[in-house]
């Protein structure tokens, strides 16, 4: 039982940091039906912002906390600036060409932002420091929980709860909504739809950010590549639960999650991608539009 | 009249003359039948950078036994062959050697062509000692007992991590992981067939793991459940840092075991204080050896550059070789006793051969990191 518990609360973190991701993915898709392909690099720009200003930080003498959210914050900012400098770059001048060339540049964009930090910084992989503090009240508990897996979390839950009440109650969550279902309309009703895009890129970059800095505060390093292959599961998390969907992001990060885990825990750790993309198939089979995803209406 | 005279005295002291020269040179090949050695692989081509250290390293062996007077009075003669490093042409490459009347070869490269020549060499009793062919069944398999290697074979670091596990830490149940590619799942493989054949310990948990995962969680609690005394691991650093890093913040203290895809810097850098106490085999560290320190320093006054690859174990081959042909003679039987009962100060440490073929002690030494770097066991 204890062995089962174990791999769920592994399968529950590694849903978490699947989660922070892609509720970025699903949030640009929701508005502008754009697979967002540099998503990931996003993360690792915010993870190596995180990095260089908590060396600087540290050897500036603040303590744990204040390095935690000041690295956090200008991580945010700044790849919030990178989000919203690559929609003005590479996706408004495509916007009304055809989807598959605004997919094409998001392609080229993640490239070009691996290769311009590989070169600009370094290929090798640096060391990432544990800025998130020890929690004394979780060594009590019977399995182990680690505190940058609590937080992780914790982090996930809050973003999508903030991220749902925003599109469903906020004044800019009616007009990313309008915004989504016919643009030209909600702009002839005075929604500044450029601005509604822009702002969805910033704060889906934040959350990347946010990610970048907690998840790499819990694997320890960070190289260029690193946005990569937390992107393409972060993305498949976003399909499984339905791309477009935010609770459904979490939901499908979630049953990836604990498929590799229960998989890695009871089968075999050499099948458990292969777990997971099995998954999916089984579910865009029953389900073509992921757990929690609405059919795809036709416009007549 | 007269000039047709001068001609023909001319003509008699030239016919004397070479007839003397002829008499002197038979003479003195009778004195002293130079040491024929074969070196042979990759002289030309894609792979010639592989082979032609193992030629600068032969010629300066051989140049330094010349200037003491030879082997026993003998000179030493090389015949320089090319096997583009492809077995089709290296059964040639061997024929050609046969032909020549080498008593031993020091090569060939490529474990390929080396497989191709070594039937040649055996049927005609002529020893072959390569620097660079590292396939495990040139020596186990048993089938030549005329080659010797002065470097470790492909599965020597699962060979001295399971002995290493067995002898020296004495643990009874092992996790063996890998990041599923060639280098790291041929590794494991071989610990585990190692662990297997011995019988001492048992594999509790064989697995691979997904490189590049952001969470090694799951496999990490198989490996608690399973209660192993140690993992031995087959991947690079990466991966190795972050399952040791997530192992001691369970609190686990489960010895691991690696080779050298984590004996690396970067590796303690990265896992930082958890990377403290984690084995890890590697190539042994040559720079304070004395003869490795003047090959390379005679390589660089007679060549002009630093040596290339193979070329210290080349270096050796060819040292191993020598000697042993000094202490036994010219014969097979004289030249394989000396090399298997002999140790010789090489380029590469130490070097005497087992009696597969393989030179005892050459190649991986086990590491640990103490006090955040790596400290060679011995």
């Amino acid at each position: 039982m204890n062995y089962f518990l174990g791999l769920f609360v592994s399968g529950l973190t590694r849903g978490s940091i699947y989660a922070l991701l892609a509720l970025g993915y699903t949030m640009v898709y929701g508005i502008i039906e754009l697979i967002n392909f540099a998503h990931g690099e996003i993360y690792m720009i915010g993870a190596f912002t995180a990095l260089i200003l908590a060396s600087v930080l540290s050897i500036a003498g603040l303590d744990a906390i204040s390095i935690l959210v000041i690295a956090s914050l200008v991580a945010m900012i700044y790849s919030a600036a990178y989000g919203f400098t690559m929609e003005k770059i590479a996706y408004k001048p495509v916007r009304n060409s055809q989807r598959l060339s605004a997919l094409i540049s998001a392609i080229g964009m993640s490239l070009f932002l691996q290769n311009y930090v590989r070169l600009a910084q370094t290929s090798n992989f640096l060391p990432f420091p544990t800025l998130i503090p020890r929690l004394g009240f979780l060594q009590q508990l019977t399995f182990q929980v680690t505190s940058a897996q609590f937080v992780i979390f914790v982090t996930t839950t809050v973003v999508m709860i903030l991220l749902t009440l925003l599109i469903k109650f906020s004044r800019v969550g009616k007009s990313m909504r309008a915004a989504s279902q016919d643009k030209t309309m909600a702009m002839l009703l005075g929604v500044n739809v450029n601005r509604v895009i822009a702002l969805t890129f910033v704060i889906g970059s934040a959350t990347a950010a946010l990610g970048g800095v907690l998840i790499s505060s819990f694997t320890g390093q960070i190289n260029f590549y690193i946005g990569f292959m937390a992107g393409i599961k972060a993305f498949v998390a976003a399909v499984l639960g339905g791309i477009g969907s935010i609770p459904g992001a979490v939901l499908g990060s979630f049953v990836l999650g604990w498929t590799e885990s229960f998989g890695a825990g009871y089968i075999s750790s050499d099948y458990e991608d292969v777990f997971a993309f099995a998954i999916l198939v089984l579910i865009l089979i029953f389900k073509p539009s992921g757990l929690l995803g609405r059919p795809e209406n036709k416009k007549v | 009249m007269k000039s047709v005279r001068v001609f023909k005295i001319a003509l008699a002291l030239l016919v004397g003359a070479v007839i003397i020269l002829a008499f002197a040179a038979c003479q003195r090949e009778a004195e002293a039948q130079p040491v024929r050695i074969g070196v042979a692989g990759a002289h030309s081509g894609d792979l010639a950078s592989y082979g032609l250290p193992t030629v600068n390293a032969a010629e300066l062996v051989a140049e330094m036994y010349n200037e003491n007077g030879g082997i026993n009075g003998s000179r030493i003669q090389l015949f320089i062959e090319d096997d583009v490093c492809q077995p089709e042409v290296a059964a040639n490459t061997a024929a050609k050697l046969v032909g020549d009347g080498v008593v031993a070869v020091i090569g060939h490269i490529c474990s390929g062509a080396t497989f191709a020549a070594l039937g040649t060499y055996l049927d005609s009793d002529i020893l072959a000692i390569s620097p660079s062919a590292t396939a495990p069944d040139l020596t186990q398999s048993g089938d030549y007992p005329n080659f010797f290697r002065t470097i470790a074979s492909d599965d020597a670091q699962a060979q001295m991590q399971v002995s290493f596990a067995l002898d020296t830490l004495d643990v009874q149940r092992i996790a063996v992981l890998h990041d599923r590619g060639d280098y790291g799942r041929g590794l494991a493989e071989n610990a585990r067939d190692f662990i297997e054949a011995d019988g001492r310990a048992e594999v509790v948990v064989f697995d691979g793991v997904t490189p590049g995962a952001v969470d090694y969680s799951a496999i990490i609690a198989r490996i608690q459940q399973s209660n192993a005394d140690a993992i031995i691991y087959g991947g690079y650093h990466p991966e190795a840092s972050r399952i040791v890093g997530q192992m001691r913040d369970r609190g686990m203290d489960t010895l691991f075991i690696s080779g050298d895809g984590v004996k690396d810097d970067t590796f303690i850098q990265t896992a930082g204080p958890a990377s403290e106490g984690v084995y890890a085999t590697g190539p042994m560290d040559l720079s304070g050896n004395p003869v490795a320190v003047e090959a390379a320093q005679r390589h660089r006054d007679k060549y002009g550059e630093e040596p290339g690859p193979f070329f210290l174990e080349a270096y050796a081959a060819a040292l191993a070789l020598f000697n042993a042909i000094e202490i036994g003679g010219t014969t097979y039987e004289g030249i394989t006793n000396a090399l298997r009962n002999n140790t010789v100060d090489t380029s590469v440490g130490p070097v005497r051969f087992d009696a597969r073929g393989d030179a005892e002690g050459v190649g991986f030494a086990v590491y640990q990191v103490q006090n955040g770097e790596y400290v060679e066991l011995r």
